[in-house]
């Protein structure tokens, strides 16, 4: 089985017995041995887990039992993924003071009674709070279509692993940005789900009023299958809801006729560069999307999460930030301390709005059912870089990078990142949705992915 | 930003540290420092924004 196959042809090839679970996990070891040494992606290889679970996966279907729907197919996840017998770091040097881990996040658990198999834990920004995917305890994780060039946080493993073919899904967090952003600079696919859709249970949090997870993949396909398989209520995690899948993987070949796209106006149109504004074109003409849309007061919006954020990631860490503050990633401790110093009203406030804001945008969707939008305002940058050229003049890399991908998920709206495959670097487009409409954005995605408008390019080695 | 301005900052930063017992050394005040500038005029953006005295919020929010 080749590197860059999909989950969807692993399981389809593990399930009709043309190869075995245990073949397509050695295969998938061996290539993060040899790759990943540029890549960086992974903190754990989980081999021997992987390989006892792979044995118990042929050893069902040998004794005829009904293969899952993920058969033999390897995935990774972000490392702040409870993985039993591991502490889980959440891409700090504190965190490695945790005891293991006792048992694996639900999404790993259910991902795994669907046949998939975990092969790791992946590298990240330390806390989640970075959109580079650089990190100073593990080393950066490198994209692979440059590996000078950053892969985009906080995800960062997760993009490098699955845009580099060392497995077709990766699961990552997202509470600004963090799947979509590594989804657009590695040049891959990737779910953000509505939020509370997916259980955050045995995860290390960072933003309880933000934080979501899901899957990145190469295929909009892939990232049915693997959503599919985590949806469901969790009693662990208070913030998920209490509403029984939707399965999305049936609608995923309805087409887009008969919906409605538009693209976001405004806000989603300054500050990005040509090549950025040239994808969105590009993607709404395949669609026919000639509509317009304005999101309103978006630039407030990102204001405001970017507020909670701080603050609640603050509130989060306080104690760490007493005891051990030097043993933060130096850029995560200051931007941390400053967050325990917002003062109180400034916060609710932006809770408040948030209210406000939700409203007003749950009302766009009434008239479209899926707008376009950038994701990051420009292609990776290189690993290091601090500054950037932007509407003519130097600003910023790092507070910038989410500034079209933070309004978004601040009403826990859930988008679908597809890759346009420029050269010599790709660049995402969100999908975005109404709350519990995966099966849209997902549907447009495929359709553009059908339409090799949008595609997960390999990337030369 | 004006001098008394930055001046307010670092009085906040001092004084915000020693209410919330948070130990911090003197080279790590200018990050600190140029983080809170920008998150107060973010802040500052929402706050100017006129809301009802009704006006929910949504620390709990359900899409």
């Amino acid at each position: 089985m080749d590197a860059w196959a999909s989950a969807d042809r692993i399981a389809s090839a593990v399930a009709a017995g043309r190869t075995s679970a245990a073949t397509v996990v050695e295969a998938a070891l061996e290539r993060i041995a040899e790759r990943d040494k540029a890549l960086n992606a992974f903190t754990a290889v989980t081999r021997e887990r992987a390989r006892a679970k792979a044995r118990a996966v042929d050893r069902a279907l040998a004794e005829g039992k009904p293969a899952g729907p993920l058969a033999g197919v390897p995935f990774a996840v972000k490392n702040l993924f409870d993985i039993a017998g591991l502490p889980t770091l959440a891409g700090s040097k504190i965190n490695r003071d945790r005891p293991p881990a006792t048992a694996d996040s639900p999404l790993i658990a259910r991902l795994e009674a669907a046949g998939a198999v975990l092969v790791g834990a992946l590298n990240m920004g330390e806390y989640a709070y970075d959109f580079t995917g650089e990190n100073v305890h593990d080393g950066p994780s490198r994209n692979p279509h440059d590996t000078a060039r950053m892969t985009g946080g906080s995800s960062g493993g997760s993009g490098a692993a699955v845009a580099g073919g060392l497995v077709p899904i990766a699961l990552g967090s997202d509470t600004n940005g963090s799947i979509r952003v590594p989804a657009s600079f590695c040049g891959i696919f990737g779910l953000k789900p509505t939020y509370g859709r997916l259980s955050r249970a045995r995860t290390f949090p960072f933003v309880a009023s933000l934080d979501h997870l899901g899957p990145l993949a190469r295929s909009a396909r892939d990232l049915a299958l693997a959503y599919d398989a985590m949806q469901g209520p969790d009693p662990e995690d208070p913030i998920c809801a209490d509403r029984p899948a939707d399965p999305t993987l049936p609608l995923i070949d309805l087409g887009t006729s008969g919906l409605r796209i538009a693209v976001a106006s405004g806000y989603f149109k300054h500050d990005a560069s040509p090549e950025v504004l040239a994808a969105v074109a590009h993607v709404a003409e395949a669609l026919g999307a000639s509509l317009e849309i304005e999101v309103p007061e978006a630039a407030r919006a990102r204001a405001a999460a970017f507020v909670i954020t701080t603050s609640e990631g603050a509130a989060l860490h306080l104690d760490r930030l007493r005891t051990r503050a030097r043993d933060f990633d130096p850029t995560i401790r200051d931007r941390l301390l400053s967050g325990a110093m917002v003062p109180g009203p400034l916060v609710v406030k932006a809770q408040k709005f948030r209210r406000w804001y939700r409203e007003q945008v749950l009302r766009l969707f009434e008239s479209v059912d899926a707008i376009l939008a950038p994701t990051t305002p420009f292609p990776a940058p290189r690993i290091g870089q601090q500054t950037m050229q932007l509407s003519g003049a130097e600003v910023p890399l790092r507070p910038n990078i989410g500034i079209f991908t933070q309004p978004i998920s601040f009403i826990g709206l859930p988008v679908v990142v597809v890759p346009v495959p420029l050269e010599p670097l790709p660049i995402g487009v969100q999908i975005i949705a109404a709350p519990w409409r995966e099966d849209i954005a997902l549907r447009v995605a495929h359709a553009l992915d059908q339409a090799k408008v949008a595609a997960a390019r390999r990337p030369t080695e | 930003m004006g001098a008394n301005e930055g001046e307010s900052i670092d009085n906040l930063i001092e004084a915000a540290a020693a209410a919330l017992a948070l130990p911090i050394e003197s080279q790590w005040k200018p990050g600190i420092k140029s983080n809170l500038q920008v998150t107060l005029r973010l802040a500052a953006m929402v706050a100017e924004f006129e809301l009802p005295d009704e006006a929910e919020p949504a620390p709990v929010f359900e899409a």
